[in-house]
This record gives C-alpha cells, sequence and structure tokens, in this order.
C-alpha cells in the first residue's frame, strides 16, 4: 500500500512539476507568515529571512555566514567612535530610483525612532552622518566591535519612497500609528515582491537589475505558510510545493524513503539548555535554602542527565549534543570548552551527598511546549531522569505566549531556554544576556539570580574591544566560568531540517535563513 | 413588540460588555505581548520601556477603561505584530471564511434533508441503517482528523484537489472571492466537507426524529384516511412542519460554524478569520484578540436577537410571556 502511495505521488509530483507556473519557480512553505513587509517593525528572524530577498542590508551574511560588503563595499573606523562606510555606486531600488548616502541616513534615523520595534538591533548606534553622495559615517556609544554583525540585519529603504508615504517615521504600536511600509516593500534586493497576502500567500519575481552577479537561476518565488504540519508535508508529498522548511522531525524518514524528495540537515545556532534559578530560595520550598546555589547539586543535575539517550530517542540521531553555550560557527566557542560532563548516575548521587542532600529535594522543571523541537518530551525525558537520583521533579508545560513572560520575570526554579545568538551571531549575546545580572542593559534574560563577578568584568571588556582575537579569548574564558560553575546545562544544537523535491539545491544555513537567492532549480 | 425590542436590544448590550470584560481578563492570563515583542537580546530596560508604552503598567480596570472608550468611537487600535488596522485585518480575513461557512451550510442541508427524510420513511432499511451508523462516525471524529484523512486520500493519493489555501481569488471591491475562478472552487471542496460533517449529521438527525413526530400526528392520519398520495403527504405536508426547527438550528448553526472554523481552518490553511485568531494568540497579539472575540460575540447576540424577534412575531404567546 506504502508504495503505491508513494509511486502515485511520485507520478503527480511529477505531473504538476511539470504544469508548474512556468520556468525555475520555487513553491515553498514554512509554518509562520511574514510578520509585517517594514523591516524596522518587527524583531522575527523568520521575517529577516524573508525581507532579505527584497531589500540589502550594508553588510551581509555570504555562503559560508562570513561577512562581506553588501550596499557598502567598504569600512573603516576613523576614530574609535565612528565608522566611515563607502558605498556601492549605480544600485537602484525596486522602483528605479538611485541608491545614496541619503537612503542610509534616512533608514538608519527611522530604525532609530523610538516608535521603531526594531531599535534595539542597532542599539549602539547614535546617528548616521552623510558625509558625500557615497560616503556615510556611524557614530556609536563609544568602541563598538559588533557593528558589522549588527548591520547585517538592518535592510536599507529609499528615502523617496519613505517620503511619499509618508512612513519616514516607523509604524508605533503604542500610539496605533501603521505606515505604508507594513504593506509594501521597495528594497535593492534579488527579488521584487509581487503580492503579499498575509497567511495565503507572498509572490516575488527575480530584479534583472540587482547590482550583484546572480548565483541563482530562480525567476519567481511563491511563498505559502502553512501552519498544520501534517498539512505542510502532504502538499510538498502532493506535488503543491517544492521545499518545505522545516521539515518536522517525525517525518523526515518517510519523506526521505522517497526517491522523488529529499531531506537536508544539519546542526542549527539554536542551543538548549537549561537554566536554574540560584536566588536564596526555591519557589517550590520557601524558607529553606536553595539547594540549586549548590555549585556539587549543580554538577550532579549535569552529570544525571543522559544526553545520549535524548539525543537518540527524543530526538531521533538529529541533535549535536553540546556542553557549552555558543554552537560552533559562533565566535566565542571553543573547543576545549565544549566538553561533555558524561553520564553517570551513581557519581550524581554522590556529588548530591556530598553537597548534603542524600535524599535529594523536590524540584519544579517548567518548559514551553510549542517553542523548541521536542521541547516537552525533552523536559519529561529530564524530568526522568532527576528523580531517578532522587530529585523529584515535577514538569510543567505550557504555551509560549505564557512561558515566556514568567521565564523574564523568573517565576521559574529549573527552566528550558534556546538561544541562537541571532541577529548578531556572535557569543558575546549569551554573554550580555545570560551570564551577566540584568542592570545598565545587561542580563536582559537572566531573571533567576546567576552572576559572577568574573565573568561580569570580561563581557563588560570584551564590550568594547576592538581587536578580535583578544574579544574572543575574553568571550572564550568567560564561556568557561560558565561551564565550571554550570550557570546552566547545556543539552544540543536542535537541527535545522528542510525537505525538498528532487531538483531543487538550496544551501542550508545553520541560522535557519532560506536564501534563495543561492537556489538552483531544475 | 417595541418594549420587547428595546428590551432585547439592552439585553444584547449587556452581553456584548460581558463578552468584552471576560476576554479582556483572558489576556492577563495568555500571557503578555512584550517577550512575543522583543528580540532574543533584549535587555531589561527594552522591555520595561515596551511595556509600559503599551500600558501593561496601569491597573487592569483603567485598562479595561480605555479600551472600552476605543470600542465605542470605532477604534479596535493596530496590531502588535503587523502594526495594521485590526479593523482592515477582520475585513481581509471576512470573506474567506464567511464563503467557506456559506458553502458547508449549503451542503449540509442539501445532503442532511434527504438523508434525514430516508432515515425516516425507511427507518428499517439497509440505506438508513447505513447512514445511522456512519453518521455517528461523522459526529465523533474530531475535525483535525477529518482534514487530514481527506488531504491525505484526494491530494496526496489522488492528486485531485489541493491540500491547502483558498486557490486563486477575484478581488471584487473590499471582497475576495474564491467562487468564481476553478481552483478557488477546487480549494473549497475539502475543507467546506470538513466543516459541514457535523452540521450534516445534526440535521439529518434533527430531521428524521421530526418527521417520525410529524408522521405520527392527527392531522396526517386524516390526510392519510383522506386518500392523499404518499408523496403529497410526505413532502407538501409533513416535510414542511418538520423543516420549521431545522431553520431555526441552521440559523444558530451558522455562529458556531462561523466560530469554530478555527481547526479546518488552521488545517487547511485556510485564510479566514479563525486562522487569524489561532495567529495571534501564539504571538499575544491582544488588539487582534479581542476584535476577534468582540466580533464573535456580536454575531451571537444578533443571530439570536434575531431568532428571538421572529419567534415572537410567528408565535404570539411568546408575546405575552416578555
Amino acid at each position: 500500500m506504502n508504495r503505491v502511495v508513494t509511486l502515485l505521488a511520485a507520478a503527480s509530483a511529477a505531473v504538476l512539476a511539470a504544469t508548474a507556473a512556468g520556468a525555475n519557480t520555487v513553491r515553498w512553505s514554512a509554518p509562520t507568515d511574514i510578520a509585517t513587509l517594514d523591516p524596522y517593525a518587527q524583531t522575527e528572524s523568520f521575517t529577516t529571512a524573508m525581507l532579505h530577498h527584497v531589500f540589502d542590508p550594508l553588510v551581509r551574511r555570504g555562503r559560508t555566514m562570513q561577512l562581506e560588503p553588501a550596499l557598502a563595499t567598504s569600512w573603516k573606523t576613523i576614530k574609535p567612535d565612528t565608522w566611515r562606510f563607502e558605498l556601492r555606486k549605480g544600485v537602484k531600488f525596486h522602483n528605479g530610483n538611485a541608491f545614496t548616502a541619503d537612503d542610509v541616513v534616512a533608514s538608519v534615523t527611522r530604525l532609530l525612532d523610538p516608535g521603531a520595534r526594531a531599535r534595539g538591533n542597532l542599539s549602539q548606534v547614535i546617528r548616521a552622518e552623510k558625509v558625500d553622495d557615497f560616503t556615510v559615517d556611524l557614530v556609536t556609544k563609544g568602541p563598538y566591535p559588533l557593528l558589522l554583525n549588527d548591520l547585517a540585519g538592518i535592510y536599507i529603504m529609499d528615502k523617496e519612497w519613505m517620503e511619499q508615504t509618508g512612513s519616514l517615521k516607523p509604524g508605533n504600536i503604542a500610539t496605533g500609528v501603521s505606515t505604508a511600509a507594513s504593506t509594501t516593500a521597495i528594497g535593492t534586493g534579488p527579488f521584487k515582491l509581487e503580492s503579499f497576502k498575509p497567511d495565503a500567500g507572498t509572490t516575488m519575481v527575480v530584479n534583472p537589475d540587482w547590482w550583484d552577479k546572480p548565483a541563482h537561476n530562480v525567476t519567481r518565488i511563491e511563498f505559502k505558510p502553512i501552519k498544520s504540519d501534517a498539512t505542510r508535508v502532504a502538499a510538498l508529498l502532493s506535488g503543491e510545493l517544492d521545499l518545505i522548511a522545516p521539515a518536522p522531525l517525525q517525518d523526515l524518514a518517510r519523506i526521505g524513503a522517497n526517491s522523488a524528495f529529499k531531506v537536508i540537515e544539519e546542526p542549527s545556532l539554536r542551543l538548549i539548555f537549561l537554566g536554574f534559578n540560584q536566588r536564596d530560595e526555591l519557589r517550590a520550598a520557601p524558607g529553606q535554602k536553595n539547594p540549586l546555589k549548590e555549585l556539587k547539586v549543580r554538577q550532579a543535575l549535569w552529570q544525571a542527565v543522559d544526553l545520549d539517550a535524548i539525543q537518540k530517542r527524543v530526538m531521533r540521531g538529529k541533535s549535536q549534543n553540546t556542553g557549552t553555550l555558543v554552537a560552533p560557527p559562533v565566535p566565542g566557542y571553543d573547543k576545549a570548552n565544549d566538553v561533555l560532563p558524561g553520564y553517570s548516575a551513581d557519581k550524581a548521587k554522590a556529588l548530591l551527598a556530598e553537597a548534603g542532600y542524600p535524599g535529594g529535594f523536590k524540584l519544579g522543571l517548567n518548559c514551553p511546549n510549542d517553542r523548541y523541537i521536542n521541547d516537552e518530551q525533552i523536559c519529561v525525558a529530564v524530568a526522568a531522569m532527576w528523580s531517578r537520583i532522587g530529585v523529584q521533579t515535577e514538569v510543567k508545560t505550557e504555551s509560549r505566549a505564557t512561558y515566556f513572560p514568567k521565564q523574564d520575570r523568573g517565576e521559574f526554579d529549573a527552566f528550558m531556554l534556546g538561544w541562537a545568538t541571532l541577529p548578531p551571531m556572535d557569543g558575546f549575546s549569551v554573554l550580555s544576556a545570560l551570564l551577566t545580572a540584568p542592570k545598565d542593559g545587561y542580563g536582559g534574560s537572566n531573571a533567576m539570580g546567576y552572576s559572577n563577578p568574573e565573568i561580569e568584568r570580561l563581557t563588560r571588556e570584551a564590550a568594547v574591544e576592538l581587536d578580535e582575537p583578544k574579544r574572543r579569548a575574553m568571550m572564550i574564558e568567560a564561556l568557561k566560568i560558565a561551564r565550571d560553575t554550570v550557570a546552566y546545562l547545556p543539552l544540543h544544537l536542535q537541527p535545522v531540517a528542510w525537505a525538498a523535491r528532487q531538483g531543487v539545491d538550496v544551501p542550508q544555513f545553520p541560522d535557519e535563513y532560506v536564501r534563495l537567492w543561492f537556489a538552483q532549480v531544475k | 413588540m417595541l418594549r420587547l425590542l428595546i428590551a432585547r436590544l439592552g439585553q444584547a448590550v449587556l452581553v456584548m460588555l460581558a463578552v468584552s470584560a471576560v476576554s479582556f481578563g483572558m489576556f492577563r492570563f495568555v500571557g503578555d505581548p512584550v517577550s512575543a515583542l522583543s528580540r532574543e537580546n533584549a535587555t531589561v530596560e527594552e522591555k520595561q520601556e515596551l511595556r509600559e508604552a503599551l500600558g501593561l503598567e496601569r491597573p487592569i480596570i483603567v485598562q479595561f477603561g480605555a479600551f472600552i472608550g476605543r470600542i465605542v468611537r470605532g477604534d479596535f487600535g493596530i496590531s502588535y505584530r503587523n502594526q495594521r488596522p485590526v479593523a482592515a485585518l477582520i475585513a481581509e480575513r471576512l470573506p474567506a471564511t464567511l464563503e467557506l461557512v456559506l458553502v458547508a451550510t449549503v451542503l449540509s442541508l442539501v445532503l442532511g434533508i434527504p438523508l434525514g427524510v430516508l432515515c425516516a420513511l425507511k427507518p428499517d432499511g439497509v440505506a438508513a441503517r447505513l447512514v445511522q451508523a456512519v453518521s455517528l462516525i461523522g459526529i465523533s471524529t474530531p475535525t483535525f482528523v477529518t482534514g487530514i484523512v481527506l488531504i491525505l486520500t484526494f491530494a496526496v493519493t489522488l492528486g485531485l484537489l489541493p491540500s491547502f489555501g483558498r486557490g486563486e481569488t477575484v478581488q471584487i471591491g473590499p471582497w475576495s472571492t474564491g467562487l468564481l475562478t476553478v481552483s478557488g472552487l477546487k480549494a473549497l471542496i475539502l475543507p467546506s466537507i470538513t466543516l459541514a460533517l457535523y452540521q450534516l449529521t445534526l440535521i439529518m438527525r434533527l430531521v428524521r426524529s421530526e418527521l417520525i413526530d410529524v408522521l405520527s400526528s392527527d392531522y396526517i392520519r386524516f390526510a392519510r384516511a383522506r386518500g392523499l398520495s404518499a408523496r403529497h403527504i410526505h413532502f407538501t405536508l409533513a416535510l414542511r412542519n418538520a423543516l420549521m426547527p431545522v431553520i431555526t438550528v441552521t440559523g444558530l448553526q451558522i455562529g458556531s460554524l462561523i466560530a469554530f472554523a478555527i481547526v479546518t481552518e488552521t488545517v487547511f490553511q485556510w485564510p479566514g478569520m479563525g486562522l487569524l485568531f489561532i495567529q495571534a494568540v501564539s504571538f499575544s497579539d491582544v488588539p487582534v484578540m479581542a476584535a476577534y472575540l468582540l466580533f464573535v460575540g456580536l454575531l451571537f447576540v444578533l443571530i439570536n436577537t434575531a431568532v428571538d424577534l421572529l419567534y415572537a412575531l410567528v408565535d404570539p404567546r411568546l408575546r405575552v410571556r416578555s
């Protein structure tokens, strides 16, 4: 029966592919839709990736994730707090307007407006100044090593278009102002936006006047969001789609077994880990000393987690176990830090006894159930492993909508979190948001009381260190301290898995962006 | 009559206030939009600033007052997630949902009434028993299972129908319709069957029981005694009376269908209001959720009020009671 289904699916896929809309169309689907076409009105990875087809940044990520020139051809620091960018000449926006320094200044100004949701993505920049038509200075709040990383996610809009449509200032959800930029997009990118229907589909056509030499042969993109996993897979198998990204883990084997399709997968940057309440008392046991403050207890909990079992059974062998808090491609990663503690329930029990908890204790573990791949199942497995060494763990899972606000307020004893270091793709984001205490712009997601004077010092030094090797050494050292003190309990890098019909070649990137300007279709 | 009308409208306003209060109270438990709207690296200061800008720091009763104030002025605010006016978002999604509900309703009537009649006239026949058994399955299968099974059968295995979306739509002023293109009509088939299934079985069973009741009443017996043809008795005299409650139920069901199209719309990625609502829930997009709930509440209030008033027109006894 299965073989019949497969044959029929392959046959219908072939027929549909042959009758697909013209040459070199890519029809693809993801579970979410573009939030808005206004690049400064959102902070979602997916929307940013989609808009990258229409807009160009000054600096972009290339084929191997390296930072390379895009709308800026070169740059240098003329003062510790001032960067000078030479701009590319002869670039045209999709409406025919020329790209000049005025567009960069207007774009940066619009992004820095208090109403712009994405303002934080360029938080260290004070202003942009035009030097001449093709030279721009960006002034930062002091020396800032990650400016280029930030700029890779900042798209340049057309000043004249913003003036015409009255969208020089961004929309503002607090005051209820919305602008034309939410529903139209004019950029300089490899594709032009043709239509945008929320939840129904977005179409783009190739931009023949793109400034760069295309490495793709795609003439048309038809994006259709499909929220339901099963429907998305069905639509691929029935030949209505050429690519689905992501593909659900549980269906990879079935899709891969069908010769008309292929599965592409690799570890992503998103690192899943557990966090601990390290304040004076547990929420589960007020009035008593918090066992999680003891290093030996945290080490015991780490040793008690059988990472291989989770990797094999829960993640179907698709994840990559890790002993540190950043993924290998991210600056700040060091092989010496990426050492697994080695699973041993006996050693874990001994450590608990040494810490003065021979009988264990009660602990709550909170997790989202709709945010990370198999998040709920991972937590259930971890709870069983902890219970085995005497730490009676009660799992509570809930939807992301209610989970993250609670996590933000520090309402959990043990909890799950994932971190991808995006958009900057730099280890500094782990130090500045997770490993430092919440004050003066640091510790934005660290509401559970972890703090270490050495890490605080190293983070603040790395923040202004323009010498890259030195800066990386500082981050590596800070991440080593984090590992030695078990600030968090790292689990794995979750996989990014896509599925496509044969004949569609799309390179995969660990940041999970679909970049169709690298796609080849037959 | 006028007094009744005023009383009913007064009740409707009260119900709407209650709906908005309940939905507003609910948002305190569905999460706080700040984390959904913040970047991964957002600082504590950034989040606090946004919280204050959105007025989430004010006492809940003050927020509710401001909310009602805006609604009364006809301002539903803008979506947190995509910064477009909520009224425009709902207007954009309404046609998809209404077309789906309309087709599903027609389908359930066209199939439900004849099947109900069949079961009533030949209650012991093989066909009737079969229909009864199948209807049990129809009423007890969850919507998403029905939807996925239909997709696997007709889209993946047979490759006959699209598995998701609306196909090509035609824009007529503010209305987008899928009824005028072949791909639009094809796209309607599976989701409307999925949505209609429950209602179909409901109508079928209702017609059957009403018709059995009517057929055993005195005037039918007299009609038989007068020697009228069976066809005339069944389809002209009996069915007419048996269909009265069906009309009522169908009317009331339309409200439920619009509200419960959520699952069907999610399975088939049908870009209607239900899908809009589900997306809004996962992003804590409070303005969209609030407007949707108010809209659905209004729909129910309108339909119920209309039904009440119609009954009062038809049946004088009810007027005295009110």
